[in-house]
Order: structure tokens, then C-alpha cells, then sequence
């Protein structure tokens, strides 16, 4: 790479010469976003055990995590999405899609004796099935970044064609009902199982998505240019990012683990669900925005959306456990979104002078 | 409407568009009795003196555009336009609103490709079909708008779309070498004498005149040859618009050529080495700056004064 012309390297300066004005680490982190959701998080949970010991025992802890897991994945695909300046609505369908065909191919696969549907297949079979999910959902992905940067159609709208086109699919592909006889030896393990019969595998598989994609978002040129392309699409065109290819990349990757998501989902409930994950999108936007990501791209961050995932659940949980009627975790849930999003609004209003 | 109100709103108009930029620097009391007179006049009626080529830079043109037609629709933005740029000047590219400053600019840019003519650096056919390959030939642009992106910081925006990767492994998996652009950032800023008290915060944050400067400073630390600036002090205040106009003397010292698109004529003034102007689309004359005056200027945009190029 040709260097700079008009710059010298700062290393030919002399110490005092280089004065990166910055602010504290301590004051930086006391602004940071995550840090206060963290602590809302954190304050929601030791009021509930305040209120009611058990809330923090380890099994409601693992039990709120392996149930959420799938969603944590879908809400990090979510975050690069805004964070690059769209939004993808079909994130639920393309699960079931996946889903099924995942199933569908295990089924198909299985030759052993007749039984319970593949319920004794084996891991051959269960992994050619997980990889077919993944690949589809990368594919519907694929298609969303497609249309959304060759043919400039807003994202909202494609990826509500392709959330109808994908849960359709997956209906046509199940006549309606939910497909049977999943592997128990994927159930069993990737389900219910636990690593070191302490941490769900759900759970692992969800923070091994976070820790790759964080670093990927925080420290990497794809991410970097996901940031830049959310804050000004057009001056990334103009510096030379290859702006539609990296938009049809965030998408796939949306797809990816949406596929992801798929297997989790269909290891954990056993079954396809086809009915059970038509709001998955809208959770999935809720938990990247109450995690500081904002709709108007450009700013966002994986963690945050993480505990944007966690804190719904906490509440929908704690408000069971305390004995409150848990139709109100909507209502609260809809305060933490609205309360997020102003919040976006009013740092946006104090920031830009422009 | 009676044909003569027709005239007097159009006339009324013109002045206008002249008048804007002037009427805050206080210059249009004192000109407006001369610009009416050079109208008046009529087209084609006084002449600038030609340039001598005595007053012309050394050398050849680093950056030539040669008969540049450029269509949108029925509209023709240029026909047949000529610029030259020569090493290590800071040349102007001034004109009434609809000249094609801004289309030519483009051209220069890669962003838009001419219907008709070409465009020469050192002689050569540049070649630049898109801004990508302007900027492989070393021509940066500073646009209107700026293209930046306002919700990353500084250093990010220096090395946007060009950044640097920590090497090794870390290279394939493309992971930023984040010090080394902070650093470099750093080190830009303060030898073009910007002044950002943190390189951290998004720009968003920044003032106008910051934000200038720091796409000003992107193109700069990046360009080996040309500098495109348009209108960039078109938002500035004074004191900002000076410090924009002390980056451009700074950078011109380094060697790099600078186009300068404006309609603020005291502005040009002051910071041109050169003045090109366009008109419907045609340069139809040149100035040295220190030579040019405001009335040989707008008259020259007005069509009041003619030199060259225009049948």
C-alpha cells in the first residue's frame, strides 16, 4: 500500500510533539452506553431478588439464558444490520425456514430402522442437516443484501417480502405441521445439554456468537466499514468502499446465524415451531435498540444488544417469580424501548450542531 | 406579466445571485452601480487583456481538461470547456450559479465521466472512470457535503476506506491497526495545525470548521498530486473561513496543486494564485490573482467581459 504522502509516519515525531488529546478511560466508560444498560440490568435483577431470593438462584439464571440464547443470537445479526443503516424484518421466518430444512434434511437423510421419525440418527446426519439450515439462511440473507443494494429498495420492504416469502416457504414445506422425530443425540446435547453440566450449550454457542462478532464489529475493517456505511453511505462510495458488497455481506451474515439460530431453536424445542417465532424479528430490533444501537445506523455495539436480549427476559421472569401478572413485562418491556430510543434522540440532538 | 417586467425580475435575479456572496463581506453598495453597468453594456462589449504567457507558472500543466461536454437530459452543463491546472498552484474555478463549476469538478473527480473531450495529467490521458482512480492518481476531493461519516471519529475518518491492519495473522483475519491510525491522525492534524482537543469523539461533534478541516486534512495527507476543494467555506464563518484558507496556503506549500471552486469572489481573491471562470458552461477567462480585480471578475461571470474560447 502506497504510504501517505502529505503525512509523516508519527513515529519521526518526538514525543512531545505527539499529544493525542483524549479523554479518561474511567470518564469514557462513564458514558459509554453499555455500561449504564448493564447497571439497569443489573439493578432489575438484584430488586427481584430482593424481593424473591430464588430469582438469582443458578437455575433460574441458566434456565432465563438457555431460553434466550437464540434470540441473542438473532438481536447480535440485528445489530450489524442497523449499525450498517437497514433493518431485517424477515429474521423469524428465515429461522423456521432454516429450521425446517434443517429437520427436512435430517429426516430425508436417516436410513437406519424405522422408528420415531430420525430419532436415532446419527451425528452425519445431524450435521449435514444443521449445515443445510445455515446455508439457506446465508442464501435469504444473501437475497435481502441483494435487493437491497443491486436493486436500491428500502431494506424495510424487502425484508418484509422475503419474511413472507420465507414463512410461507416453510409452510409449504411442512403442510402446516410441525416436523417430528428431531435427533435426539442433537436434542439432548445442543438442547439440554451443558458444558461441564454447568453452562447450557445454548448458552455456549450464544457467547461464542457474541465474542467473535463483538471483536468483528469493534475491531475489524468489515466492521468499520458497517459503522461507516450506517453514518453516511454516500462517503463511504465516495472513498472507495465497495458499498453494496458489504451491505450484501451484513445481510448474509444476518442470514447466517439467523440459520444459526435455526438449529438452536430446533434443538431446544425439539420441534419446528413454526407458529411459535413471529415476533422473533421484533424482539430481536427491540433488544439491539434498548441496547444503545440506533436506528439511524452508525452507532451500536454487540454487547449492549446482548443485555438489550436479557433485560425483556429478566423482567418477563421476575415478574412471574414475584407474583405480578407478567402481561406487564410488555408494558415495561414497551417503556424500556420508547425510554431507549429517546434517549438515542436526545444524545443525537446534543451531538450533531449540524 | 409585460415583457419588460419579465426583464426587470430577470435581471433582478441575476444581481441577486451575485449579490449573495457579496453582501455580506459589504461589497455590494460600491459595486452595484458598476455591475449594472457592466451589464448594460452588453455581452461581448469590454475585453480582459489575454494573459501573457510570461505570467503563466513554469512548466507544463499538471492536470489539463480539454473540451469537456458534459449532458444531464436537455441540459447541456458544459460545452466544450478548458482548465488547467499547473504544479503547485492554488487555482480558482469561479462562475455564476449554473456555470458547470460543479460539473467540471466532478469530471476532475472521476465522479462524472464527459460526454466529449479529455482530460490530461502530465500530457497523458488520465483515465479516471471512477473517484476510485482519481485517487489512485493521486487527485483527492474535498466535496460540498464533505463525505464524512459523522458518527465515527477523526482518525477513522483520516483512513476511511484505507486503513491500516495490524500485521501478521491479525492482517488476514483485518483487524485495524487502531494506534497506528490515532498516531498518524495525531501527527497529521497538528503539522496541518488543526486543532481538535480529542480524536476520539465522533465528528458529529465537531464544529463546522473542524469538520472542514478535517476532510480538508483526509485529502491532503492522501493526495500526490491535486487537491479538489468545492466551495468549502461556503457554510464558515470568517474566522473559520480564514482558517480554512490558511490550510490551503499550507498545502499548497507542500507541493500539492489546489482547485478551488467558489462564487465568493474576495474570498478567491485572497487565496487564489489563479483564477479560471466559467461561464454557460465554457471558461471564458483566465487572471493571476494579484493582477484580477473584484469588477473584472463579476464581469466576467456576467458575461459582461469576454476573453477567450467563446465564439
Amino acid at each position: 500500500m502506497r504510504a501517505p504522502v502529505g503525512l509523516r509516519n508519527a513515529a519521526e515525531l518526538t514525543p512531545e510533539e505527539i499529544v493525542i488529546p483524549q479523554v479518561s478511560r474511567w470518564r469514557s466508560l462513564a458514558t459509554a452506553n453499555v455500561v449504564w444498560i448493564l447497571l439497569i440490568e443489573v439493578g432489575l435483577a438484584v430488586a427481584f431478588s430482593a424481593v424473591q431470593p430464588n430469582f438469582l438462584k443458578p437455575f433460574n439464571i441458566r434456565s432465563i439464558l438457555a431460553d434466550q440464547s437464540f434470540l441473542i443470537v438473532l438481536a447480535i445479526g440485528e445489530t450489524f444490520v442497523i449499525v450498517g443503516g437497514g433493518i431485517d424484518l424477515s429474521v423469524g421466518a428465515v429461522l423456521i425456514f432454516s429450521g425446517v430444512v434443517a429437520g427436512k434434511v435430517m429426516l430425508a437423510l436417516y436410513t437406519g430402522h424405522a422408528g420415531f421419525g430420525a430419532a436415532h440418527a446419527g451425528w452425519s446426519v445431524i450435521v449435514a442437516g444443521v449445515v443445510a439450515g445455515i446455508a439457506v439462511g446465508l442464501a435469504w440473507g444473501a437475497l435481502n443484501g441483494l435487493l437491497t443494494a443491486k436493486a436500491r429498495m428500502p431494506p424495510f420492504i424487502v425484508t418484509l417480502g422475503t419474511l413472507g416469502m420465507a414463512t410461507g416457504g416453510s409452510y409449504l414445506l411442512t403442510g402446516g405441521t410441525d416436523l417430528r422425530g428431531i435427533p435426539t443425540r442433537f436434542t439432548n446435547l445442543v438442547g439440554f445439554g451443558s458444558l461441564f453440566g454447568q453452562i447450557p450449550y445454548q448458552v455456549v454457542i450464544a457467547a461464542a456468537v457474541a465474542v467473535i462478532s463483538g471483536l468483528i464489529l469493534a475491531y475489524t475493517r468489515f466492521g468499520r466499514y458497517t459503522y461507516a456505511i450506517g453514518s453516511n453511505d454516500q462517503a463511504a462510495r465516495r472513498v472507495g468502499i465497495n458499498v453494496d458488497r458489504q451491505l450484501i455481506k451484513i445481510y448474509a451474515l444476518m442470514g447466517g446465524l439467523a440459520g444459526i439460530a435455526g438449529a438452536m431453536s430446533l434443538a431446544h424445542y425439539t420441534t419446528t415451531g413454526i407458529a411459535g417465532h413471529t415476533t422473533d424479528n421484533l424482539s430481536a430490533i427491540a433488544a439491539a435498540v434498548i441496547g444503545g444501537t440506533s436506528l439511524f445506523g452508525g452507532r451500536g455495539g454487540v454487547a449492549g444488544s446482548v443485555i438489550g436480549v436479557l433485560i425483556p427476559a429478566t423482567l418477563a421472569s421476575g415478574f412471574v417469580i414475584i407474583g405480578v401478572n407478567p402481561y406487564w413485562q410488555y408494558v415495561a418491556v414497551g417503556m424500556v424501548l420508547v425510554g431507549a430510543v429517546y434517549l438515542d434522540q436526545v444524545r443525537r440532538r446534543t451531538y450533531g450542531r449540524s | 406579466m409585460s415583457d419588460a417586467a419579465d426583464r426587470d425580475l430577470e435581471l433582478a435575479q441575476l444581481i441577486g445571485r451575485i449579490e449573495a456572496p457579496l453582501a455580506s463581506q459589504g461589497y455590494f453598495e460600491a459595486l452595484q452601480a458598476r455591475i449594472l453597468e457592466a451589464l448594460r453594456s452588453g455581452p461581448g462589449q469590454g475585453t480582459v487583456p489575454p494573459l501573457s504567457s510570461a505570467g503563466l507558472p513554469a512548466g507544463p500543466p499538471l492536470l489539463e481538461a480539454r473540451g469537456l461536454v458534459k449532458t444531464f437530459g436537455r441540459v447541456q452543463a458544459l460545452r466544450g470547456a478548458n482548465f488547467t491546472v499547473y504544479p503547485g498552484e492554488v487555482v480558482a474555478l469561479i462562475g455564476d450559479n449554473g456555470a458547470g463549476k460543479s460539473v467540471l469538478l466532478n469530471c476532475l473527480s472521476g465522479v462524472y465521466q464527459p460526454d466529449a473531450g479529455e482530460i490530461l495529467i502530465d500530457g497523458h490521458p488520465a483515465g479516471l472512470e471512477s473517484p476510485l482512480a482519481a485517487m489512485r492518481r493521486g487527485i483527492e476531493t474535498v466535496y460540498q457535503d464533505l463525505a464524512l461519516a459523522d458518527e465515527l471519529e477523526a482518525s477513522a475518518n483520516l483512513f476511511l476506506g484505507r486503513e491500516p491492519l495490524k500485521p501478521g495473522l491479525l492482517r488476514r483475519l483485518g483487524v485495524l491497526d487502531r494506534k497506528k491510525m490515532r498516531g498518524d491522525a495525531a501527527a497529521a492534524f497538528k503539522d496541518l495545525g488543526v486543532a481538535l482537543q480529542d480524536v476520539r469523539v465522533p465528528i458529529a461533534s465537531l464544529s463546522g470548521g473542524q469538520r472542514q478541516a478535517v476532510a480538508v486534512a483526509r485529502s491532503v495527507v492522501w493526495a500526490s498530486s491535486v487537491v479538489l476543494l468545492d466551495e468549502p467555506t461556503a457554510a464558515l464563518g470568517v474566522v473559520q473561513r480564514r482558517h480554512v484558507h490558511d490550510l490551503i496556503r499550507r498545502v499548497s506549500d507542500r507541493g500539492l496543486s489546489v482547485v478551488y471552486v467558489s462564487h465568493n469572489m474576495p474570498d478567491v481573491l485572497q487565496v487564489a494564485d489563479r483564477i479560471e471562470v466559467l461561464r454557460l458552461g465554457v471558461r471564458v477567462a483566465t487572471f493571476r490573482a494579484r493582477d484580477a480585480t473584484l469588477e473584472q471578475l463579476v464581469g466576467a461571470m456576467t458575461g459582461a467581459l469576454t476573453q477567450e474560447d467563446v465564439a
